[in-house]
């Protein structure tokens, strides 16, 4: 039901800008292709930090890195009483958006979305977003290498959906 | 901050391809992770083009200003020395509303310019300001109310209830939230009074 409702988003917030703008008798196409290019301007900007960022995920990823990391952390997970199956999504939601949604996939087909492990899989989907690609991308767009502490704080909020998705899924489910 | 991770995902990959005895795909993924960047990019291209006319279009005919008041009272709270920046809090409204409508690929060229737009305040251009830590944290958090990627695959792998998750998503996301701009608000009142006593 509310999947059939999210179909319709993204074409009524555009029709509803280009029927205001309309009544606002702007000139929408020059606009468009003036901000168009703008974008454009833009990723070019970002090209390179991308570049190399999605290269080094897929070398973690192939390197079998990920999941060595998320063996070593299967202890503390079991003390936090998240279920160890977990971890490889959840090391790979903050780098990687493509990544993480196939692992999840996996899961998914594997366990079945109603299981344990297939709930707190899909809570974390849906609580957390691809930190690294945000760091990157938009301190990339302006040039900041001094990130401070947006990295930490970033995945500060990761670990939170972790420790939590497991939580909230024992509470309501 | 990237010149410590950029080398250290390399070697990290380097070190465990060795443990793991899996070097043939670690060199392959060096090609393979190239044409994924090139297949990344390529989705951009069209994305940033179409979003930043249509931003262009929202900005000219004074939609973002409507918008950027109805969200206004949330973004004061998060940023409060922007409360006299309206051009930069505009662009933010919008990308704070695509991310809670969740239009990932809308809310990615907004954040962008929002960005670009903190950076001409910024008074140090190497440097992130405060404000720009704050807002990029608030963009790795999920910010969107229903999670309807998720729900769509649990359907397809044949969940009977789909949307079981909407509760617990919301509730998770939004202490995620909470967490990351508590610390990143920490961090910037810790580095600042760091930065005074050295002056």
């Amino acid at each position: 039901m509310l999947s059939d409702i999210a179909q319709w988003v993204l074409p009524l917030v555009l029709s509803i800008i280009f029927c205001f703008s309309l009544c606002k008798k702007i000139k929408i196409f020059d606009c468009f292709v003036r901000g168009a290019v703008k974008g454009l301007k833009t990723l070019y900007g970002i090209f390179p930090t991308v570049v190399a960022l999605v290269i080094a995920v897929t070398m973690l990823r192939e390197s079998g890195a990920t999941e060595l990391i998320a063996s070593l952390f299967s202890p503390v997970a079991s003390a936090l009483g998240i279920p160890e199956e977990i971890i490889p999504v959840a090391m790979l939601t903050p780098v990687s958006g493509g990544g993480s949604m196939s692992l999840f996939r996996d899961t998914l087909e594997v366990y079945g979305p109603d299981s344990f492990i297939g709930q707190v899989a899909s809570v974390l989907m849906g609580s957390t977003d691809t930190t690294f690609y945000a760091v990157s991308i938009y301190f990339g767009a302006v040039s900041i290498k001094k990130t401070r502490h947006t990295l930490v704080a970033g995945l500060a909020a990761d670990f939170t959906s972790l420790v939590l998705s497991s939580f909230f899924v024992k509470l309501f489910l | 901050m990237m010149n410590l991770i950029f080398p250290a995902m390399v070697i990290i990959s380097f070190a465990s391809a060795i443990a793991t005895g899996r070097m043939a795909e670690l060199s392959a993924a060096v090609v393979t992770g190239g044409s994924a960047a090139v297949d990344l990019l390529l989705t951009l291209v069209a994305v940033m083009c179409f979003w930043g006319g249509v931003m262009e279009i929202a900005e000219q005919s004074g939609m973002t200003k409507g918008l950027s008041r109805l969200v206004s009272p949330l973004l004061r709270f998060i940023f409060p020395r922007l409360r006299k920046e309206k051009y930069i809090l505009e662009a933010i409204s919008l990308n704070v509303s695509a991310n809670m409508l969740g239009l990932g690929n809308a809310a990615t060229p907004l954040g962008i310019e929002s960005m670009k737009r903190l950076q001409e305040i910024n008074p140090d251009t190497a440097r992130a300001s405060d404000e720009m830590v704050v807002f990029v944290v608030m963009n790795t958090a999920a910010m969107r109310i229903i999670p309807t990627t998720v729900a769509a695959l649990r359907g397809q792998y044949g969940s009977a209830e789909p949307m079981a998750i909407l509760l617990p998503s919301l509730l998770t996301s939004a202490s995620a939230l909470a967490v990351g701009l508590t610390v990143a608000r920490l961090g910037c009142l810790f580095k600042r009074r760091a930065g005074k006593k050295k002056c």
